[in-house]
C-alpha cells in the first residue's frame, strides 16, 4: 500500500443533530475525525460513531451504492455517504439529513411520504396477458429490455426528492423517483398496467407538478435520469389527451 | 418513545439562490417573459397595420427609439438563451431508440438546431430579406 493511501488527515465534520426527546430544533455539532485517504463520508461517520460519539444516528447498510439507505446532504448536495469520498472535500464538511424530508433524528430522514407515494404508483409488473405456469415464462428481447433498463436501476435512495425544488415547495407532488418507477413498468413489454398508473401520475400531483428543473437527474447516483422519465410521461399523456378529445375513433 | 419529526421550512421566495442549478433553471424560465413582451409588440404592430398606413409608419418610427432598440437587442439575446437551453434538454423528452441503443443526445438536439436554422432561413427568404 502506498504511503499516500495510508496517510491520515484530520477532517472537520459539521453534523446536524436533532434529538426529538430533548431538542426543539436541530443544531450543528463539530467533530474532528482522523480520516484515511480512501475513506468515503460513511467511513468517517462510522469512525465518529464508534470512537467519538455513539449517540449519532444515521442510516446505512450495504456500503456499496446498492441499498440506497445512506442518502444525506453533504455540503448542500444530496449524496450517498458511501459514494462521496472524503478526499474530494476541502475544509469543513457539512453533513445534514436529506432536504425536504422531516428529520426523525440526527441524519435520519422520515421516508414515510416517499413510501406511500411509491405504493400509489404500483411499481410492479401487472401482466397484460395472463399466462399459466404451463405457458412458460414471459419472454423479452434485448431491445424491449433496453427500453426500460435505465429506470430499473433506481435504488429508492430519495436523493432526487432532496434535489427537487418542486417537491420542497409542494410536498404533495408524487415526485421524480416514484414517477420514474411507474414509467419503468409502463415501458415494460410484459406489463399491462399503464391505465391504472396513469390515474396517479398523469395528474396535477403527478407529472404536471414537474417544471423540468432537471436537478433529479443531476444528483441520481445510479444515472436513472428521472427528468427524462417524467418528460416522456408528459409527452405520452398529452398524446393520450389529443387522441381522446380529437381522434376518439383511433383505438389506443 | 414517541416520534416528533422536525420539518425544515423551505423559503418560497429565495430557494433558487441555494444552488447554481436552480438559478440556471430560473434563468431559462424567466427569459421567456421577454419573448412574451416581444410577441405583444408584434401583435400591436399587426393591429397598427390594420388601422392604416400612417398608424403603421408611426409604429415603425416608435420601434426605432433607443429604448426600443435596447429592448429588442436584449429580447433577442434572451430568446436565443431560452431556445438553446430548451433545445439542449429536448433529448430528455424525446429519446429515440434504435435497436438496443438510443441515439446520442447530440443527434436529437442537433436535429432541433437544423430545423430551427432551416425554418429561419425559409422565413427570411420568404420575407425578402435574403
Amino acid at each position: 500500500m502506498s504511503e499516500n493511501r495510508m496517510a491520515i488527515r484530520q477532517v472537520e465534520l459539521e453534523v446536524l443533530r436533532y434529538n426529538p426527546e430533548t431538542d426543539d430544533e436541530p443544531k450543528f455539532q463539530r467533530y474532528s475525525v482522523p480520516c484515511k485517504n480512501e475513506w468515503c463520508i460513511l467511513d468517517a461517520l462510522n469512525y465518529l460513531k464508534d470512537n467519538l460519539d455513539p449517540t449519532l444516528s444515521y442510516r446505512w447498510s450495504c456500503h456499496m451504492q446498492v441499498c440506497g439507505s445512506c442518502g444525506m446532504m453533504i455540503n448542500g448536495e444530496p449524496k450517498l455517504a458511501c459514494k462521496a469520498m472524503v478526499r474530494d472535500y476541502a475544509g469543513v464538511i457539512r453533513i445534514e439529513p436529506l432536504s425536504h424530508f422531516p428529520i426523525e433524528r440526527d441524519l435520519v430522514a422520515v421516508a414515510d411520504d416517499f413510501m406511500a407515494k411509491l405504493k400509489r404508483v404500483k411499481p410492479y409488473l401487472i401482466p397484460g396477458e395472463k399466462r399459466s405456469l404451463a405457458d412458460g415464462e414471459y419472454q423479452q428481447t434485448p431491445e424491449q429490455l433496453a427500453r426500460y433498463r435505465k429506470y430499473a436501476m433506481c435504488i429508492n435512495c430519495m436523493l432526487c426528492y432532496a434535489a427537487c425544488p418542486e417537491y420542497g415547495l409542494t410536498p404533495k407532488f408524487i415526485g421524480p423517483g416514484a414517477i420514474s418507477l411507474a414509467h419503468r413498468y409502463n415501458q415494460d413489454s410484459r406489463d399491462g398496467g399503464r391505465d391504472l398508473r396513469q390515474e396517479e401520475i398523469a395528474t396535477n400531483e403527478g407529472v404536471w407538478e414537474c417544471t423540468f428543473v432537471g436537478a433529479c437527474s443531476e444528483v441520481c447516483p445510479k444515472h436513472v435520469d428521472p427528468a427524462s422519465a417524467l418528460q416522456q410521461v408528459k409527452v405520452a399523456s398529452t398524446v393520450d389527451w389529443y387522441l381522446e378529445h380529437f381522434m376518439s375513433w383511433v383505438k389506443k | 418513545m414517541s416520534r416528533r419529526p422536525y420539518l425544515r421550512e423551505v423559503s418560497r421566495t429565495a430557494w433558487f439562490f441555494k444552488r447554481p442549478r436552480y438559478l440556471r433553471y430560473m434563468a431559462r424560465e424567466v427569459t421567456c417573459i421577454f419573448i412574451g413582451i416581444y410577441t405583444v409588440i408584434l401583435l400591436v404592430g399587426v393591429y397598427r397595420l390594420s388601422q392604416g398606413r400612417a398608424e403603421y409608419e408611426a409604429f415603425l418610427m416608435a420601434l426605432q427609439r433607443p429604448a426600443s432598440v435596447v429592448f429588442h437587442v436584449a429580447a433577442l439575446a434572451f430568446a436565443l438563451y431560452n431556445s438553446f437551453t430548451w433545445f439542449n434538454v429536448a433529448p430528455k423528452a424525446l429519446p429515440i431508440q434504435v435497436g438496443e441503443e438510443f441515439l446520442p443526445d447530440s443527434v436529437v438536439a442537433g436535429g432541433h438546431y437544423v430545423v430551427w436554422v432551416a425554418l429561419s432561413l425559409f422565413i427570411l427568404f420568404w420575407a425578402g430579406v435574403l
